[in-house]
């Protein structure tokens, strides 16, 4: 574990984005009660299953006028994509700019299975991510060693240290100045994005990484991103590095 | 806007003013929960579930959700036990009851308290 | 398409207890909520489970909108003979969602 930690905190040192260094990196799973835990960690009552189950379906299904299922390309998830999770956001090469896992399933979907994109949060997204994602369940995240993502880490690392909204709030304020203390009923935890999509409690439902930073930026009473937005991304990208060496939990679930 | 019944309005109106007994229930439910969307319940009632001596219905009622009922389960001999879990709403911090049918017709009740803390962060800001 | 995780032991010995839990996804619409425009959403849950166990309904239950989104529930049942678990999900739109488990019983 030490050597882990130390590779990590090297890794973050390295990226420029280090940031936790009073703090052991904790994932929000630390801070669940053991029913919610358990929840999460016994496959047959974690309602995020539900959505993995139709992901599958999904991956399997041919779709578009190419007629072709993410299987007829990419074979089995349980072979092809593992650890692909750990590793995003990546650079996409047509463009050259970082996308998000739901990003890089659109694009596969417009260019190779020639289908319109689903909408940003819909059921179909969800479930596909999160049963691509699920395949790493278990793995450290693993950012790439990409200099490209210098800049969008940077980026995303000063939105996050921004104060923003009427209460003058930044993510780093609660998140890091108070992750471990409590804000009204709730912990505030650390905010590694480990378990994304994850079926929160509050939501009933599963939900992406950007669906919980609108979420927050809602609470900070800030006008939220719109998804997509390329300051969601780049939060993304620095909160991935972030949590690097951190499991892969997908799909989470949180209160 | 109507009000909800009373829990014990909504009791008789699973037991037609029988007498309700306490015991012989048992209520499994964490005393305070983080989000009350999905709080875990475990109802067991003490019975041996056979031919002649089992439970009939069990009956699940709430103090302070829009609506008193939660859920009502129909079992017999076949289940072999009397212990069912499943997953409840609450709106807020109150008392869950339930309330079982034995096959001789008796009725017994347990209950417990839950306790149900605020979010501090929740999306829906209405 | 009917999204439900069922589990139960795939055999068991005669006369044992089994445990059945099952889970489908459902958004079990309260009737109590207003959308973003202030109308009220319409109640829309699933109102009764069944599960038989070779066509005799040895477990149902009647939900109400103090059930969980995608409800989850687990109960028991005694392993009589080898054959075909049936669960049944009805919404208040008339949809049935039905799954299966076979069991083995030695």
């Amino acid at each position: 574990m030490a050597l882990k930690h130390g590779l990590a905190a090297a890794v973050l040192a390295l990226l420029g984005a280090g940031g936790l260094v009073a703090q052991e990196k904790r994932s929000g799973l630390d801070y669940m009660t053991p029913e919610t835990r358990a929840m999460q960690e016994d496959d047959m009552s974690n309602p995020g299953m539900l959505f993995i189950a139709e992901g599958e379906g999904l991956w399997q299904a041919p779709a578009g006028a190419a007629n072709i299922a993410c299987s007829g390309c990419h074979g089995t998830a349980a072979q092809s994509m593992r650890g692909t999770a750990t590793r995003y956001p990546a650079i996409e090469e047509s463009t050259r700019r970082p996308i998000d896992l739901a990003g890089r399933i659109n694009l596969c979907r417009q260019t190779q299975q020639k289908a319109q994109a689903f909408p940003a949060e819909s059921p179909e997204l969800l479930a596909l991510t999160a049963y691509v994602a699920h395949q790493s369940r278990g793995m450290p995240i693993a950012p790439p060693a990409d200099d490209r993502l210098t800049p969008y880490r940077k980026s995303g690392r000063d939105l996050f240290e921004r104060r923003l909204g009427q209460l003058g709030l930044s993510c780093a304020a609660c998140h890091e100045g108070h992750a471990g203390q409590r804000l009204g009923g709730s912990i505030i935890p650390q905010a590694h994005p480990t378990a994304y999509p994850l079926y929160r409690l509050e939501w009933q439902t599963l939900g992406s990484l950007q669906r919980r930073l609108r979420n927050c930026m809602t609470g900070m009473r800030a006008e939220p991103f719109a998804h997509g937005a390329p300051e969601l991304i780049a939060l993304e990208a620095y909160l991935m590095s972030r949590a690097t060496g951190l499991p892969i939990e997908t799909p989470g679930v949180r209160p | 806007m109507t009000t909800r019944p009373t829990l014990a309005e909504a009791v008789r109106g699973f037991t037609g003013n029988r007498d309700v007994r306490p015991g012989r229930v048992k209520l499994d439910v964490p005393p305070l929960v983080e989000n009350g969307n999905a709080v875990g319940i475990t109802v067991t009632v003490e019975s041996p579930m056979s031919a002649n001596d089992h439970v009939r219905r069990i009956g699940l009622f709430n103090e302070k959700n829009p609506q008193a009922d939660i859920a009502v389960f129909h079992l017999g001999p076949r289940a072999g036990r009397a212990r069912i879990s499943t997953r409840i709403r609450l709106a807020s911090s109150q008392t869950v009851m339930a309330v079982a049918e034995m096959s001789d017709g008796s009725l017994w009740f347990g209950e417990a308290q839950v306790i149900v803390t605020l979010a501090a962060c929740i999306e829906d800001l209405l | 398409m009917t999204r439900a995780l069922i589990n139960t032991p795939k055999q068991a010995q005669q006369g044992e207890v089994i445990e059945i839990r099952a889970m489908i996804a459902h958004v079990m619409e309260t009737g109590h909520r207003r959308d973003a425009q202030g109308a009220a959403v319409p109640r829309n849950i699933i109102h009764r489970f069944q599960c038989l166990y070779d066509d005799v309904e040895i477990f149902a239950a009647d939900f109400y909108p103090a059930m969980a989104a995608n409800p989850f529930i687990a109960f028991s049942t005694v392993a009589t003979t080898s054959g075909v678990l049936t669960f049944a999900w009805t919404d208040d739109q008339g949809t049935i969602q039905r799954a299966t488990a076979e069991i083995t019983v030695v």
